[in-house]
């Protein structure tokens, strides 16, 4: 037995020297430390789903695709304000029908191929002749969005196009023509979705490609997976699905080329992980911070970098409902939410109360809307007077989740419940997980009160409560001929002093109407090592990485 | 009197087991697997009748999960219509398990992409971890539950009993966090996520890092790739671990107290040889049984693991197919782990054979 006892000792040392020699060992291989000043690399919460701008609509994708292409026009860094890229000018036609770009000279795509009007138009016409499956809001969706339609609709509830024709000039003036008039036009042409691609790469590497049964169809090309061309200042140097995808500098870049050579996106899904990637050294930097680790990053002395607000949480209060159908009831929930505390209890320092759907920095944000103030004792008075007693309402909050205005839905519902069962409410609670239960609870118009919100795409009212409110969605549960035409004459109209009269105008409608209680515009953060210089955030999530310089250690 | 012949007097009864392959003969062994293979047939197409229904029976659908907050009526309506999700579910069934036979398992809507290339392209990564996490749990639990039988009642078995313990209720996904938390953010050891270092630009020609590594004469991108593997290996391995340490453990003891082990020893053949003829061939036979069983145990904790080490394998791609109800890709790649568990128990029972020679002779 003693023999054996030592033999078994003695397994279990080599076990456990084995075990620590083997991290011992690691420890001595590491050949990943930061530092490389030629390589950014940058936490994304996904995968890219394909570097094709007319198939995407997430932000990770768009991310990736905004390097690799230019649009006509852009954002300035930082801000919403429509700039030239593509096109160095442009004009509208006093009925606002026709506009005419004037393309940047000497422009190349990373193929060779020239930049010209005919190739801005051919990307024009390819959009506007999705077929099939192509016309899917989910692969479509900017184009269905903004331009309603397309040439031959496949779907009967496809509206026609806002999208006419684009005729080439003389070489680099491009005429585009509306169907109506549409001022947000122009700035939804920053979305990365409107860029502009190489026609010969498009047709070489099959872009528009689909086979596969009817019911199942797929992309076959490999334009948006190994091929995207176009006139970035960076161009794709590999993609392997689940790993990782690497930029590499378009040496050939019209413009300033990008400082780094090298940006890696690495996709960690969760934001714990991303925050320890960084901690670790794993990455350079990552998007979507989670306010709970803002106090970790601070700490470590790493940077926060924050966008500017630009999006909206509510509390909806759907009027197909009896009891909020009554506007009284509807402002007893307004005065009764004590909407400075939930921000102050609730979100990162900075973060604004919100008092109309879209947030200030927005033009046609009206300073003069009614406003809710909280008064409990207001709202009791204002019940009483509706001859509501004891009111029982259903309140829906999502689970598993966690959205730039929404970082804990959970808690924004307690006290929200609080306030309004001091007023006299009786709440029940509902919960379900963010996707698809809760979203199609919502939006099947199921649910009677709900948290919700909204981050834009581009800097345009239209994009906030156009959105919300030009056309009568179930969430919402009434319809306002007014409102809405109020909303349409003001996305129509081309002059941009009568725009921001007109969406200031629907602002204060809106808040008169109180189709819900906005509550709170959140800002996103990103975090880097201190070494990461030169980025900017925008609040449109249209950041560039060319501007981007990494200090070695 | 002239005493019994030891060892070969004593038949000793084999652990149970439901089935195990006669394996006198080529044509008999071929035959138990033709049939297994035929009790396949059922197992899948009722599985997938299930699969079916179970994911269009979640609330939502893929196009309300796929358009978020951006989501309308009418889009939700145009994409149902668009991928024929609006159409009778038996229509939609017959559909999927015709292009299922033609080994088509349809369309990835998150991606677009064939969950066929999906999953090659996702499998390699599971399939290393699994490996890392198994010969981890080997490895360590089969000397370790055979150092607590011979240790018996003794300061190591008892640690390792509480270890194993420990092992089986201890939480995948705390465990990683816990183990990344130490030897990644705080020691800086081992890399945190992924499966090779984001600067290291190297291609995967097989999706299998480790060998690719080895096979483009580049060791050190091998080494790099193991370096990712063994945080989620260890998180992956240790319920596994637990239990084969237990398993042995029993099985050891249960050996060494057989007659024919006290015969062996009788008769004077060194420790060595006792334990390697007699106690630990026996022994490991439920352990083989057991390792088996694991596999299946290893591809749901794949599910945790991978997520919590942004490990881009089959188990993180499942979690958000599940939440955008990709109904092809959950199908799909439920469809395929269930072929490999029954596969894999398959191959074990046919492995009979070869560590048990009793088994050979029947």
């Amino acid at each position: 037995m003693r023999t054996t006892g030592s033999r078994g000792l003695r397994l279990l040392a080599f076990v456990g020297t084995a075990a620590l020699l083997g991290t011992g060992l690691s420890a001595c291989g590491d050949s990943s430390g930061s530092g490389d000043g030629d390589t950014l690399v940058f936490g994304a919460s996904a995968e890219p789903k394909v570097l094709d701008g007319a198939f995407v609509s997430d932000g990770e994708s768009m991310r990736v695709v905004r390097q690799i292409f230019e649009g006509l026009v852009t954002t300035a860094p930082g801000k919403t304000d429509v700039q030239p890229r593509l096109a160095e000018s442009w004009t509208s036609s006093a009925d606002g029908r026709t506009w005419t770009f004037t393309l940047r000279d000497g422009v190349r795509f990373s193929d060779g191929t020239p930049l010209d009007a005919k190739a801005v138009c051919a990307n024009f016409d390819r959009w506007y002749h999705f077929t099939g499956v192509r016309q899917s809001p989910s692969v479509s969706y900017y184009w269905s969005t903004v331009f309603g339609g397309f040439a031959k609709n496949e779907d009967a509830s496809l509206p026609k196009s806002l999208y006419s024709s684009c005729a080439p000039g003389s070489g680099r003036v491009a005429v585009i023509e509306l169907t109506r008039p549409s001022a947000a036009f122009l700035s939804a042409l920053t979305l990365p979705s409107f860029s502009i691609a190489s026609p010969a790469a498009l047709e070489k590497y099959k872009a528009d490609e689909v086979s596969g049964q009817e019911q199942s169809p797929r992309f076959t090309g490999t334009f948006g997976t190994e091929h995207p061309i176009g006139t970035g200042p960076y161009v794709l140097r590999s993609w392997e699905r689940g790993n990782q995808l690497v930029l590499e500098r378009n040496e050939s870049y019209w413009g300033q080329r990008a400082r780094i050579k090298n940006v890696v996106v690495k996709a960690i899904p969760d934001g714990g992980a991303r925050l320890q990637s960084l901690l670790s050294g794993g990455i350079d930097g990552y998007d979507l911070v989670d306010p709970a680790d803002v106090k970790t990053l601070e700490d470590k002395g790493l940077q926060l970098l924050d966008r500017p607000a630009f999006n909206i949480g509510y509390v909806g209060l759907n009027q197909s409902t009896p009891l909020l159908k009554n506007l009284k009831v509807r402002q007893a929930i307004a005065h009764a939410i004590d909407r400075e505390r939930l921000v102050k209890n609730n979100y990162p320092e900075g973060t604004l109360v919100a008092q109309e759907f879209m947030p200030p920095g927005v033009f046609g944000y009206a300073d003069d809307v009614v406003k809710y103030e909280y008064d409990p004792a207001e709202a009791r008075r204002l019940l009483a007077q509706a001859g509501v007693t004891s009111p029982k309402i259903e309140f829906w909050y999502p689970t598993d989740v966690s959205r730039p205005y929404l970082p804990d839905p959970a808690a924004v519902y307690q006290l929200v419940k609080g306030d309004l069962e001091k007023v006299g409410f009786s709440v029940q609670a509902r919960s379900a997980p963010w996707t698809p239960e809760y979203l199609d609870s919502v939006q099947s118009g199921k649910a009677q009160m709900y948290l919700l919100g909204w981050a834009a795409d581009f800097g345009d009212p239209d994009n906030f409560i156009g959105t919300f409110f030009q056309k009568s969605m179930p969430e919402w549960g009434f319809r306002n001929p007014e409102l809405a035409g109020m909303l349409d004459r003001a996305e129509a109209t081309t002059e941009q002093d009568e725009r921001i009269a007109a969406y200031e105008a629907a602002n204060r409608k809106i808040m008169e109407l109180l189709p819900g209680v906005p509550f709170v515009h959140t800002r996103q953060s990103l975090a880097f090592r201190s070494e990461v210089r030169g980025f900017v955030p925008s609040p449109v999530q249209n950041e560039d990485f060319a501007t981007v310089t990494l200090t070695t250690k | 009197m002239r005493p019994a012949r030891p060892a070969r007097a004593v038949r000793p009864t084999c652990p149970a087991r439901s089935e195990r392959p006669p394996s006198h003969g080529g044509g008999t062994v071929l035959r138990f697997v033709a049939r297994r293979l035929a009790q396949l047939v059922p197992i899948l197409l009722g599985l997938s009748l299930l699969l079916f229904f179970w994911v269009r029976s979640l609330p939502g659908g893929p196009a309300a999960a796929l358009l978020g907050e951006r989501a309308t009526p009418e889009k939700v309506a145009q994409i149902n219509r668009l991928y024929g999700m609006d159409r009778p579910l038996w229509e939609q069934y017959l559909d999927f398990l015709g292009r299922a036979l033609r080994l088509d398992l349809g369309v990835s809507r998150m991606t677009e992409r064939p969950v066929t290339e999906e999953l090659l392209s996702r499998f390699p990564a599971t399939v290393e971890l699994a490996i890392v996490a198994i010969v981890f749990a080997v490895g360590i639990g089969v000397p370790l539950g055979y150092l607590a039988a011979r240790r018996h009642l003794t300061w190591v078995d008892n640690l390792a009993v509480a270890g194993s313990l420990v092992g089986v209720a201890i939480p995948v996904f705390f465990l990683g966090f816990l183990l990344k938390y130490l030897f990644a953010v705080r020691l800086g050891w081992l890399p945190p996520d992924g499966r090779q270092s984001p600067r290291l630009f190297v291609d995967h020609p097989t999706g299998f890092y480790v060998l690719d590594g080895l096979l483009r004469g580049d060791p050190a991108s091998s080494w790099d790739a193991l370096r990712h593997l063994v945080l989620p290996g260890i998180a992956l391995g240790t319920i596994p671990l637990a239990i084969i340490t237990r398993i042995t453990r029993a099985s050891v003891l249960d050996v060494l107290h057989k007659d024919y082990v006290r015969t062996a020893e009788a008769k004077g053949l060194t420790r060595t040889l006792v334990s390697r003829r007699h106690v630990l061939r026996n022994a490991l036979l439920p352990v083989l049984t057991v390792t088996g069983l694991q596999v299946g145990l290893l591809l749901s904790g794949a599910v945790l693991t991978e997520t919590v080490f942004a490990f881009p394998g089959v188990g993180s791609f499942l979690v958000d197919a599940i939440a955008a109800r990709d109904y092809a890709v959950i199908q799909g790649f439920i469809l395929v782990i269930a072929v490999i568990v029954v596969t894999v128990n398959l191959l074990v029972d046919a492995g009979y054979g070869l560590i048990d020679p009793r088994v050979r002779l029947r």
